[in-house]
């Protein structure tokens, strides 16, 4: 009698969070009206585009319910999304192929900072020379700084995926070849 | 009698305390990168100004906006006016009836709830374990 009391409580209480939780954990997009920022009275949310009509389209982050759920860096590559490069005819468009294998890691993999994926989305002027130097290992990072916002963590945390993502920035292992080579240099 | 009240009490203020906080919770689920800018909208009058980064990246690069058109990239730090956007600088530089629709939608920009502050959604303030 008591055991089936217990379970019926815990039941109904699951019951009703459940209705409550699957929006956050299972990773669907809150619509505007529901996200407890847009005031849901407004009449113009009816034209307003939902972001999971959008963002449903795009490859999907497979790590879960991180950022927009959306790995942007795919969805441009693949040409899901052709994103305007300028609006002016005259700006001039720079994009770079280089990486930067940092290595004040600790005992975590290093990092590997590809200027690619950056400058296809970045202008060089965001980063050079507010945020970084522009020679490899002439930046002060630390881990700490990034968490608190600057470098790495001004786009990261913000609108760029997440800081809790650390292996896609720690993306190369000590004992990879890669890593030997680029060791003798 | 007594022994098969004993633990179900425990049981039931567990549950009840999770289902208040179902129904009373008010959850923010904004869309990762989402800016408010409320420095003087709500003073003024009207609601604070929703800005969606995922539904502009999708037509803009960064660099249009936080290098072409010289958005600073610091939520808050733009001191952004209505008078300056229909003069046609920030938002305003594309808010004017040619890049995307002019500024007498005022509803689709001043889109928030009352009391929201300046900041941006799913940063480092909100994000991870404490501040981070
Ligand atoms: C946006 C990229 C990025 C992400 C995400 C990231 N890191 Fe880092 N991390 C860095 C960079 C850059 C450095 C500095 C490397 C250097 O100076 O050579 C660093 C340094 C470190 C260091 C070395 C010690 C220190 O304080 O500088 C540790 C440990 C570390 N990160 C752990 C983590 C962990 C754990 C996570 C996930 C919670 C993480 N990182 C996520 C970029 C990142
Ligand atoms: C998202 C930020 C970002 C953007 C955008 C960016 N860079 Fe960099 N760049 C870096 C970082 C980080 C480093 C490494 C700095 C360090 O290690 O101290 C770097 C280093 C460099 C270096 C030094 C390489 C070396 O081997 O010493 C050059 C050259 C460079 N960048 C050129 C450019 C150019 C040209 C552009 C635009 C086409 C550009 N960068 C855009 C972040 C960026
Ligand atoms: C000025 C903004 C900015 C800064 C600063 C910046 N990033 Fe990024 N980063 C981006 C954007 C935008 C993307 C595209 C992917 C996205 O939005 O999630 C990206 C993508 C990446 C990717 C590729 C992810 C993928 O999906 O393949 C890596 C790796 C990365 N960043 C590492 C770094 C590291 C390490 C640093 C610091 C040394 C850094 N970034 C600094 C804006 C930035
Ligand atoms: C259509 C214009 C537009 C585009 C495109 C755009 N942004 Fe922004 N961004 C803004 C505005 C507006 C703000 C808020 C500035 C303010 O509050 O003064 C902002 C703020 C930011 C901030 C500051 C967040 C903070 O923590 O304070 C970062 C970082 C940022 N943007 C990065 C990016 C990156 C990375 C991209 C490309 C993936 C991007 N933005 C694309 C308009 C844009
Ligand atoms: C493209 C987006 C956009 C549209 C459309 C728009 N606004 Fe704004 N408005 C803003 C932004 C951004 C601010 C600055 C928000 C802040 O920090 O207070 C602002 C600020 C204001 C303010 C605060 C005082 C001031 O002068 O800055 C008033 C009042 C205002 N808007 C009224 C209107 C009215 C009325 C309309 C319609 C005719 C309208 N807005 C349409 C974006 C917009
Ligand atoms: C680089 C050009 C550009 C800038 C700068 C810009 N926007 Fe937009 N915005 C657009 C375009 C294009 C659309 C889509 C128009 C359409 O659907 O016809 C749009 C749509 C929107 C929407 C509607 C989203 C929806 O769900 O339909 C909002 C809200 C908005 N912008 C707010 C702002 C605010 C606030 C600012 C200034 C902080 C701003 N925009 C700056 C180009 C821009």
């Amino acid at each position: 009698m008591g055991q089936h009391g217990k379970a019926r409580w815990y039941s109904l209480a699951l019951f009703f969070t459940g209705l409550w939780l699957p929006g956050p954990l299972f990773a669907e997009w809150t619509p505007l009206a529901e996200d407890g920022l847009h005031d849901p009275d407004n009449p113009a949310l009816e034209v307003m585009q939902n972001p999971g009509d959008a963002l449903s389209r795009l490859p999907r982050d497979d790590a879960g319910d991180v950022g927009n759920k959306v790995r942007w860096v795919q969805a441009l590559e693949q040409g899901y999304i052709e994103p305007r490069t300028n609006i002016f005819p005259e700006t001039k468009i720079e994009v770079l192929d280089l990486d930067i294998i940092m290595k004040h890691t600790g005992s975590t993999a290093y990092v590997r900072f590809p200027h690619k994926p950056h400058t296809e989305w970045l202008d060089c002027s965001n980063c050079h020379d507010k945020i970084f130097k522009m020679k490899a290992g002439e930046t002060p990072l630390s881990m700490l700084a990034i968490l608190s916002g600057e470098y790495c963590g001004r786009c990261h945390g913000a609108v760029a995926f997440p800081l809790v993502l650390c292996n896609r920035c720690h993306s190369v292992p000590p004992d990879t070849l890669e890593n030997k080579v680029n060791q003798r240099q | 009698m007594s022994e098969r009240h004993a633990i179900p009490k425990r049981i039931r203020a567990t549950a009840l305390a999770m289902l208040l906080l179902g129904f009373f919770a008010l959850p923010v689920f904004a869309e990762y990168g989402d800016v408010i800018l409320n420095h003087r909208a709500e003073q003024e009058g009207m609601r604070p100004v929703i800005y969606p980064h995922w539904f502009h990246r999708i037509r803009f690069r960064c660099k249009v906006c936080h290098n072409e058109l010289g958005f600073e990239m610091r939520a808050g730090a733009n001191d952004i006016t209505m008078a300056d956007i229909i003069d046609g600088k920030f938002c305003g530089m594309c808010h004017n009836g040619q890049v995307a629709w002019s500024v007498e939608n005022c509803d689709i920009c001043h889109s928030g709830r009352k009391g929201l502050k300046t900041r941006i959604m799913g940063g480092h303030e909100t994000g991870g374990p404490g501040r981070w």
